[in-house]
């Protein structure tokens, strides 16, 4: 479970997380939407301690994240992430891309970790690419080869921040579709998102950040059918 | 005006002795090349690391490396160190003055090769529960080394041309100081010394047209 108690986060005089609470059970799959500058993508990054936050709590499973004790390397272990860049590794190929940190931070063997890593991307539809050297694949592919990548340490939790907003349009639906085979398979998610329809398809809960604060919280259905905010009225309408 | 008679036979028959010591000049440059990047590596941790000291350090290495004349550091490493009562051989001594010089000039082309790998490999890295000391071994450096790959071969070839500075400290068995070991024993000057500009250029060519075959083939992605 993952707990978000008063959270409050500044870059500077800006303050990019106002107070945000949040609770995510086991299994849950939950999307943020929201305009850019809501915070949305600075509370990801705080979940799994990529960055430090001003005040309030954070914990995973019982562990307090920014606490000074907690040890973030293994706490990182059991939360993925993915990024809108996918930060493939350009010198490793795609298989050694997966086995990396499965081989240096779990200590595997190489042949368990390339049982894993190949289970993993032929999961996420690159069985294929195996040897291929990550620039030699298309956007698509490299995001997927990054989720892949961020599964291959079976994490418990995934985040993920805006994965398809890099994306050429063609190559978003294979993207989206392997999130939602995730969300079905039951792994505890966090999604920011602009994909409505996604969102509105896959989640559970769907909050809407707007500056700094989560203004509103609900069931897809209330939220993209029944919004309460005004704010998000008007997102939604924009977006629309 | 002009009665110079050229004798290439008779410096000819010296070739064997002038290729030994071009074996002595590739051993001196790739040895102070192999140190050479591990310190500069070293350097360019200490850079990094967020210790005023150790940057320090680094930084005041790479400034004097690059900015004195590389005959200063290879006297240093021998007259220099020598006032202290440390005496080096010309081997170890020029050996030592251009692995320095080398260490300098790689840490700063390490420095901008980092510049060109993205902050967020590292995060992606972190993400994976990596330490930093592992986003560094296994993402960073790799990168770092191959986009250097290229200033590194010049480094190489500028070490192998620096050997010759080291008649300067009594080297007299590299192929700079072969050479002028002859000349003073047959006063042919011209002949011998055009044979080893000739042997150095053919050395530093094959290390070029080496080093980009290697690139070419190696880091294709």
């Amino acid at each position: 479970m993952i707990e978000i108690q008063n959270v409050r986060k500044s870059f500077g005089q800006l303050e990019v997380l106002k107070g945000i609470d949040l609770n995510v059970a086991k299994g849950e799959v939950v999307t943020v939407i929201g305009g850019s500058g809501s915070g949305k993508s600075t509370l990801l990054t705080c979940i799994n301690g990529l960055e430090p936050i001003d005040s309030g709590k954070i914990i995973v499973d019982g562990t307090e994240v920014h606490a000074k004790s907690t040890d973030l390397n293994k706490l990182r272990q059991k939360i993925g992430i993915v990024f809108q860049q996918w930060n493939a590794f350009p010198h490793l190929t795609v298989l050694e891309n997966v086995t990396l940190a499965p081989r240096k931070v779990l200590g595997m063997s190489k042949a368990d970790a390339e049982a894993i890593a190949e289970k993993q991307l032929k999961h996420v539809g690159l069985g294929d690419k195996l040897s291929t050297h990550p620039t030699r694949l298309s956007g698509g592919q490299q995001q997927r080869m990054a989720i892949a990548r961020a599964l291959a340490m079976s994490p418990d939790y995934m985040l993920f921040d805006e994965v398809t907003s890099a994306l050429d349009p063609q190559l978003v639906g294979e993207v989206l579709e392997t999130l939602k085979m995730l969300a079905e398979e039951g792994m505890t998610m966090i999604l920011v998102t602009h994909e409505m329809s996604f969102a509105r398809d896959v989640s559970d809960r769907v909050a809407f950040f707007h500056q700094g604060i989560m203004a509103e919280i609900g069931a897809p259905e209330q939220i993209f059918g029944d919004p309460q905010h005004e704010e998000t009225q008007k997102f939604l309408a924009s977006v629309r | 005006m002009f009665d110079y008679t050229f004798q290439w036979k008779q410096v000819l028959a010296r070739l064997p002795k002038m290729l030994d010591g071009a074996m002595v000049t590739m051993e001196v440059a790739v040895l102070s090349m192999l140190i050479g990047i591990v310190l500069a590596i070293v350097l360019t941790v200490m850079r990094r690391s967020g210790s005023r000291p150790l940057a320090a350090f680094a930084t005041t290495w790479v400034e004097v490396a690059r900015n004195t004349p590389a005959l200063f550091q290879i006297y240093m490493a021998h007259f220099g160190i020598a006032s202290f009562g440390i005496h080096f051989s010309p081997f170890t001594s020029l050996l030592i003055g251009i692995t320095f010089n080398n260490a300098g000039y790689l840490a700063e082309n390490f420095r901008g090769a980092l510049k060109a790998i993205p902050e967020t490999q590292t995060r992606a890295g972190r993400s994976l529960g990596m330490t930093s000391s592992q986003s560094f071994r296994f993402i960073i450096l790799p990168q770092m080394l191959r986009i250097a790959f290229l200033p590194m071969t010049n480094q190489m070839v500028w070490a192998i041309l620096m050997t010759s500075l080291g008649v300067t400290v009594g080297m007299n068995t590299d192929l700079y100081g072969v050479t002028q070991d002859l000349n003073a024993l047959t006063f042919r000057t011209f002949e011998l010394f055009a044979i080893a500009g000739v042997i150095f250029y053919i050395i530093t060519k094959v290390i070029t047209l080496g080093a980009r075959l290697a690139a070419a083939r190696l880091f294709r992605y």
